[in-house]
């Protein structure tokens, strides 16, 4: 399958899986809201241009937003983690060549560790602006630390059964780089 | 001038950023404006067409409880029938109403108009309803919404051709008179957002009695809501030391989770009191 048909599949799937599941189940608690639409994001090819990732992160955040009806709620922070993925990715990455030789980002290609530590450091930067904003309208500093922490907690580990329900099978391209 | 564009072409990502956040925020901060614009009703069409197929299967799953109260206000719709009262007849002139209630709508004040829930949310901590009805089908913004049983859950905010948006009473910016049924005093309704079916009542005095089940009722002073619809009944009552008033929760009478169809109330005689108010502002001023 293409990359470009493969991500715009991804693209529809997070968006109805986060507005029509993840929405809609009765909340545990009102701390506990969880979200996995920006792995969306996360998942985006390693060669895509920032300014591309960036463009690609808005038009998500908006479409959940439209469904939502909080207008921006959900583009602001995804706009972030689009910005600050690549500095990451370059931070993590262990295997010379990485990018080079897997398409995307994922436990193959990046490592257990490093690839969890990449995905838990943007799950607490989404979820932290996200209360944050949340929390200026209403909702004091307490409610915003606990919920960001707790929030991203389930999340992660709904990102971790995403991935192992839906695994990546990755291609090792080539190693002449 | 030369810095300059290197400048630009340098931190061309950073400034890109910069830009879409700050297109992100405004959209944020004004979002009371924005939900009136163009593109948010078209918006809006867009997501009322997906979620009406998601409905489609949701409600056959809730079929049963959606009869089960249509069957309870059917049988309170019965109870309010003429003939199911009888007492001896102690008019001695027959008078003849002459009060206009047909179909021209001479003097009714408040039209329900029948909807279908298509998107409802009740985890987020701010919560929007979306109706297939829209303004083609009469809704306008400023509405007052009820469900089935006629208990209150909240007001039209948006309205494009064929769906319409309700801001829902589990809001923050949610603001609702009311009045306990029992002692008259009125207060405000809003959402703490920490529990769904559970509001607040505040601004009732500290020296007004409240007990557990009693009823909170609308108060007839917005032109949204009609006198008397159930809000919800008092489960818990609690003190605000700095202000001096109660602090009461509210179990709401409407069940947020599974709304099928709700009435959209249309108040026919709006516009005179708001046309005299408006003019006395105005020699006030």
């Amino acid at each position: 399958m293409s990359n470009l048909l493969k991500n715009i599949i991804r693209f529809c799937f997070f968006i109805l899986a986060q507005v029509f599941i993840l929405n809609q189940i009765p909340p545990l608690h009102h701390l506990v809201t969880p979200y996995i639409y920006f792995l969306f994001i996360l998942w985006l090819p390693f060669k895509m241009g920032r300014r591309s990732v960036m463009i690609l992160a808005f038009a998500l955040g908006f479409c959940l937003d439209c469904f939502t009806k909080t207008y921006g709620l959900h583009t602001a922070p995804c706009v972030l983690i689009a910005y600050l993925r690549p500095f990451l990715i370059n931070l993590l990455i262990s295997q010379e060549g990485a990018e080079s030789n897997y398409n995307e980002p994922s436990i193959q290609s990046m490592g257990f560790a490093p690839y969890f530590t990449y995905v838990a450091i943007l799950t607490l930067l989404h979820h932290g602006l996200l209360f944050f904003l949340e929390a200026l309208q209403s909702g004091g500093f307490f409610y915003f630390i606990i919920k960001t922490l707790v929030s991203a907690a389930i999340s992660l580990l709904l990102i971790l059964l995403t991935e192992l329900i839906f695994a990546r099978k990755q291609r090792f391209r080539t190693n002449t780089v | 001038m030369r810095n300059i564009f290197l400048f630009i072409r340098i931190y061309f990502n950073f400034i890109f950023f910069l830009f879409l956040m700050g297109v992100s925020l405004y959209m944020l901060f004004t979002y009371n404006r924005f939900q009136h614009t163009a593109y948010s009703s078209v918006a809006g069409e867009i997501t009322g067409k997906i979620n009406i197929q998601y409905n489609g299967v949701e409600y056959y799953f809730k079929l049963k409880k959606t009869n089960d109260s249509l069957v309870k206000a059917n049988a309170a719709l019965y109870n309010k029938l003429k003939q199911d009262y009888e007492m001896p007849d102690t008019t001695t002139k027959l008078a003849i109403d002459t009060l206009k209630i047909d179909t021209l709508f001479h003097k009714r004040k408040y039209l329900y108009m029948p909807a279908k829930v298509v998107g409802n949310s009740v985890s987020q901590p701010n919560n929007y309803l979306q109706l297939h009805r829209g303004s083609l089908q009469g809704v306008s913004r400023d509405l007052g919404v009820t469900d089935i049983n006629n208990n209150v859950v909240g007001t039209v905010v948006d309205v494009s051709k064929n769906y319409s948006v309700v801001m829902s009473m589990l809001h923050r910016q949610s603001n609702i008179s009311a009045k306990l049924k029992k002692t008259g005093e009125t207060g405000s309704i809003v959402w703490d957002g920490v529990q769904p079916n559970v509001v607040i009542l505040k601004d009732i005095s500290k020296d007004v009695r409240v007990g557990k089940g009693d009823s909170v009722i609308t108060s007839g002073f917005s032109d949204k809501f009609p006198f008397g619809l159930l809000i919800g009944t008092v489960i818990e009552v609690s003190n605000d030391n700095s202000t001096g008033t109660h602090i009461i929760k509210i179990k709401t009478g409407a069940n947020f989770y599974n709304l099928q169809y709700v009435n959209i109330i249309n108040n026919l005689q709006k516009d005179e009191p708001q046309q005299l108010l408006k003019s006395v502002k105005k020699i006030n001023e």
